[in-house]
Parts: structure tokens; C-alpha cells; sequence
């Protein structure tokens, strides 16, 4: 077993299942994100119009609007009650991320994923320490300082700096300086902070966070009987404080990772070579038994450090 | 020592200390945070607002950004400002006059995709725009002001008459010729641009400036004596006696005397 720990992060997945089933959602979700790209840029490329506009607010084929509920928020505290077509949008992705689960934003939409999740790979690869690590409530004071910030100031604060719709928006508009602030980001998390940006800074992660801590759609790790402590999808877990109260929990308590900071990601369910974790609802808190009887683990041994 | 022999609960020094951290930081990225507001809110005065545009501080809290306008502006007229590139508030629209005026569309396209009210709905003529005032900057290029007819910015007004009329007065400098002279109107100006993208000058002598730079203002307590006359239809102040205007002329003792003016031109009236 601990040569399992030895083994790079995700082989024995790989091993197991094979390249493609081992990165199963990994290519789903950046297909997801590219698809939320391809759509916007559609009208702008090539004439087509289905959506028009940026995540901050857009209207898809003419009739739906969609706005970002953070950013209406900041507006009515900074003193603007919005037209009916924005509240109507924010209401309507408000409900669908709540219904969910907030932070499928993160990873399944945002477009600062793909660039956090490159630097945290860089950041496995180059055996980088950890480096700055605030609390991850960190977040929830950022996104209250915002909100006072845009009541003080009557101006959307976040929007000044916020990377996510600048870099949607250079995509689409024309760049600026975006691209600076895009590898300003990959640098902090490479070599400042693991998991830096996505994980303890970014109140927009925060808010989906908060509204979304009811979602339905969980992970669970049902089948945490087979779990060999590989540790690998701790290692890829850009959340993973989350795991261990659903995979370690004492028999009896829920198999469901229930905590509002898992991105609903999947990677940990890729990662895993004895397929642990899978997609599942809320409700759904089964938990497989050990489809034959495993022997207690080895003792550990003593790792080199 | 009234702590004696009762140690305080570590949990709570640790409550505290991270509570203190964090709000310290808080403090340090919400000042930062707010700075940045109020460079924002500094509009440079050659970008010009979409129509209906709230006032600037207003604006920034109302616009999301989402370049909705932008999409709808059959003239490209509008952009969002870049990060780093435009002064303006990143991802905000506007527009510059002499690069891509605004063509007044009737319908307002850009008003109608606005989701949130930042460009305020209520505008449904276009006519009534208040994107900014043109101003006349440059009396010593502008061509009519040479006397010569150029007359262009007046031509292209879409408020033609009204928003731009040309007043005509004397040429002292060829002493026989009439100029025409390009007055804007402020009540009637959209601030569309169209006048400063067609100043024939390489460097237009007319531009439209926002109204904060390019307008005084009367004091509230200011009346206009001749207005107020009007409307009452008579004197304001009763039994004011009205002396006889000296004028310059024959028959005036202004000519008699020493020193005395002498017009170069004919008064009307008087007898040639």
C-alpha cells in the first residue's frame, strides 16, 4: 500500500480503468466549460446568434434573459433597483444553482477553472509546497467585503477586479489587459498558494457556495468500504476538506459529501482505481456494503519524508 | 489580579485572534477595493455614455457589463472599455464621437437591450438624448469663423436649426462679408457627434464634451429681467421714469463734443 502512495496521482486509476474512463468527467467538464464558451462566442465568430451578451447578463435566442445574481446584489446595495429583465435573469440562475448546487458553477462553467486547474497540476507535478494557506472562510469575508465595499462606494465593487467576467468578456469583446491578470492568477496558484484563488479567495465561488449548500446533486462515497488510502483524490480535491467526513465517516453517518464547498467536480470519482465515489442526489445517502469481505488495511509504514 | 486562578478559554483567544486577522485583512482588500471605485467613477471627457445613460455614479452601479447594448448598436458605435487599454470603467460601454458617432436610431436599440436600467428606459424619443454638448473649441480654426462656408457640422446635425444654427455677423476682416457663425443650443444637442466626426479640420474645432464640463450654470435666484417682463406684460417695478438714450449721431451732443464717437457704419433710422 504505500507503494500505492508512491504512485503518481490518478496511475492506478488509469491502470484500473483505463486513460479514458480515469478522466471520465475531467473531459466532460471541459467540454461543459467549452460549450458555455462556444455558445457565447457563436454571434461574435461566426454571426450566429443564440446567446447574446456575457455571464455577467445575456439573452439566449431573444427571450431568456440570465444575469449573475452576485452582481445584481452588489448593484441593489450600491443603490440601483434593477429593470424587471435583470431581476427576472438573476432569478432564474439563482433558483437553477440553488436546485443543483452552487458551485457546479465553479467547475463545470466558470473560465477561470481551466486555468486554476492547470496551475494546481503544474503546482502536483513541480511537488510544490502548499505555500499560503488562509482559512478557506477566507472567501466569506472577501465576498462581505465586497458587498460593503459596493454599499460604501455605490459602485459594483467586485466587477472592478472580478477575473472570471473579465476574462469571459476579453474572450468575446476584445482582451485588454486580461491576459495579465489571467497568468497573475496562474502564478498565485502555482507558486503563492495551492488552490489559492478558486479555494479561498473568490467570493463569487463563495456566494455559488452559499446558495447552492442545499443542491441535489451530491457526490457521495457510497462505496467507501473499498476505499486502499491511496490518497489520490485528496490530492486532486481542489476542496479537500471536503472528503473526509463522508469517506472516513463512523459506519452509520452519510456516505454523501454534503459540504456547500465541494465544486461537484467528479475528478475525485476519475481518480478513484476501487470506484469509491460516484455522482448521486441528496437523498440517496445508501451505502454499499464491501461486495467481499476486504482485509484490514496494513499497518501504515513510516513514510520518508 | 481579578483573572486569578480562571484561565480564559483558548478557544476563545482563538476566536478572537482569527476574527482580528481577518477583518484587518478585510480591511486592507476593502480599501483597496474602494479606491479602485473612485478611480472608476473618472470618466475621461472624450468618451461619451449610450443615451439615457444615468448620471456617472449612478451608472457604475447599475451596469453589469454585459455589452448587451454593444450587440444591439447597428453602428458599432459602441465598445466596452478595455482592462488597461481605455481610462474608462473596464467593461463599461461608450463611445468616442470622432471615431464612430452616434446615429440616433430611432427605435434606441441599445436602450431597449439594456437589462437593468442603467440606460433608463423612459427615453422614447430619441430627440430628448442628453449624451453630452457640443461645444465650438477652436473660434481661431474653425473655418467659419475665418469667414469661409464650410458649414459642414451644421449640414450633418441631425437637430439641424435647432441644435446647431448659424448666426451671421459682420467680418471685420474683409469689412464687407458676412459670417456664419456655428452656435450649438444646448437644450437641443443629443451630444450624438456627429458634428465633431465631420469637422473637415484634422483635429475637430467642435467636440461634444459631457454637460458637466461643457455647461455653467445659472444660480437658482437668477431672473431673467426682460423674460419676467414679458410674462407679466408690463413693468416689473411701477412708475419708473424712462430717461431718453444718448445716442451716437447727428443731433446728439456726443459728436459736438470733444472726442466725441463717431460710428463707421449707418445707424437704421438714421438718415444716410
Amino acid at each position: 500500500m504505500s507503494a500505492r502512495t508512491h504512485m503518481p496521482v490518478g496511475m492506478e486509476a488509469i491502470q484500473e480503468k483505463g486513460w479514458f474512463h480515469a478522466h471520465k468527467f475531467l473531459l466532460l467538464r471541459r467540454t461543459s466549460q467549452l460549450l458555455f464558451l462556444a455558445v457565447f462566442l457563436l454571434g461574435p465568430w461566426f454571426g450566429i446568434w443564440i446567446v447574446q451578451g456575457t455571464l455577467a447578463g445575456s439573452l439566449t435566442l431573444g427571450v431568456l434573459p440570465l444575469t449573475d445574481p452576485l452582481i445584481l446584489l452588489q448593484s441593489m446595495i450600491a443603490g440601483h433597483w434593477p429593470e424587471l429583465t435583470a431581476l427576472i435573469g438573476g432569478m432564474i440562475v439563482l433558483v437553477a444553482y440553488a436546485l443543483i448546487g452552487g458551485r457546479v458553477y465553479c467547475s463545470w462553467v466558470c473560465p477561470i477553472n481551466p486555468v486554476t486547474d492547470a496551475a494546481n497540476w503544474a503546482h502536483r507535478r513541480l511537488d510544490m509546497p502548499k505555500g499560503w494557506q488562509p482559512k478557506r472562510s477566507t472567501r466569506l469575508w472577501v465576498l462581505a467585503t465586497v458587498l460593503i465595499v459596493s454599499g460604501a462606494t455605490g459602485v459594483i465593487a467586485w466587477e472592478l477586479v472580478n477575473p472570471i467576467t473579465m476574462l469571459h468578456r476579453s474572450l468575446i469583446f476584445g482582451a485588454g489587459f486580461v491576459w495579465a491578470m489571467t497568468i497573475a492568477i496562474f502564478v498565485f496558484d502555482l507558486f503563492v498558494s495551492r488552490h489559492g484563488w478558486c479555494g479561498h479567495i473568490c467570493p463569487v465561488g463563495a456566494f455559488y457556495g452559499l446558495i447552492g449548500a442545499k443542491g441535489l446533486l451530491r457526490v457521495s462515497a457510497a462505496n467507501r468500504a473499498a476505499c486502499d488510502d491511496c490518497m489520490d483524490c485528496y490530492a486532486v480535491c481542489p476542496e479537500n476538506q471536503v472528503i473526509s467526513p463522508a469517506l472516513k465517516g463512523s459506519p452509520g453517518s452519510t456516505p454523501l459529501i454534503l459540504s456547500p464547498d465541494c465544486t461537484t467536480c467528479g475528478r475525485c470519482i476519475d481518480v478513484c482505481a476501487v470506484n469509491v465515489f460516484n455522482f448521486t442526489h441528496r437523498f440517496d445517502d445508501e451505502v454499499a456494503a464491501p461486495f467481499d469481505p476486504v482485509s484490514a488495511p496494513d499497518p501504515r509504514a513510516a513514510r520518508p519524508i | 489580579m481579578p483573572f486569578e486562578g480562571k484561565p480564559l478559554s483558548p478557544q476563545r483567544r482563538r476566536f478572537l485572534q482569527d476574527a482580528a486577522r481577518a477583518s484587518g485583512g478585510c480591511v486592507v482588500a476593502g480599501s483597496l477595493l474602494a479606491w479602485l471605485a473612485r478611480d472608476a467613477r473618472a470618466l475621461p471627457a472624450e468618451a461619451l455614455r449610450p443615451p439615457s445613460a444615468l448620471p456617472e455614479r449612478e451608472f457604475l452601479s447599475a451596469c453589469i457589463r454585459c455589452g448587451l447594448c454593444v450587440r444591439d448598436c447597428p453602428y458599432d458605435t459602441l465598445k466596452l472599455a478595455e482592462l488597461g487599454v481605455d481610462a474608462v470603467a473596464t467593461g463599461t460601454p461608450y463611445f468616442t464621437a470622432r471615431d464612430v458617432p452616434c446615429e440616433m436610431c430611432d427605435d434606441i436599440p441599445c436602450v431597449a437591450a439594456c437589462p437593468t436600467g442603467a440606460l433608463d428606459p423612459s427615453l422614447d424619443n430619441i430627440d430628448d438624448a442628453k449624451m453630452g454638448v457640443a461645444v465650438l473649441v477652436d473660434q481661431e480654426n474653425c473655418l467659419n469663423f475665418l469667414g469661409l462656408r464650410c458649414d459642414v457640422c451644421y449640414r450633418v446635425c441631425p437637430v439641424i436649426d435647432e441644435a446647431i444654427t448659424l448666426e451671421t455677423a459682420h467680418n471685420e476682416r474683409s469689412g464687407r462679408h458676412a459670417m456664419f457663425i456655428p452656435t450649438v443650443h444646448a437644450d437641443h444637442c443629443t451630444g450624438c457627434g456627429m458634428c465633431e466626426k465631420s469637422c473637415v479640420l484634422p483635429e475637430a474645432a467642435i467636440k461634444v464634451l459631457p454637460a458637466r464640463l461643457a455647461r455653467g450654470g445659472s444660480a437658482d435666484h437668477y431672473r431673467k429681467g426682460w423674460e419676467e417682463k414679458e410674462a407679466k406684460g408690463g413693468p416689473l417695478v411701477e412708475g419708473l421714469i424712462d430717461l431718453p438714450d444718448r445716442l451716437p449721431g447727428p443731433g446728439t451732443d456726443n459728436l459736438a463734443a470733444p472726442g466725441g464717437f463717431a460710428p463707421a457704419y449707418d445707424l437704421p433710422g438714421v438718415g444716410q
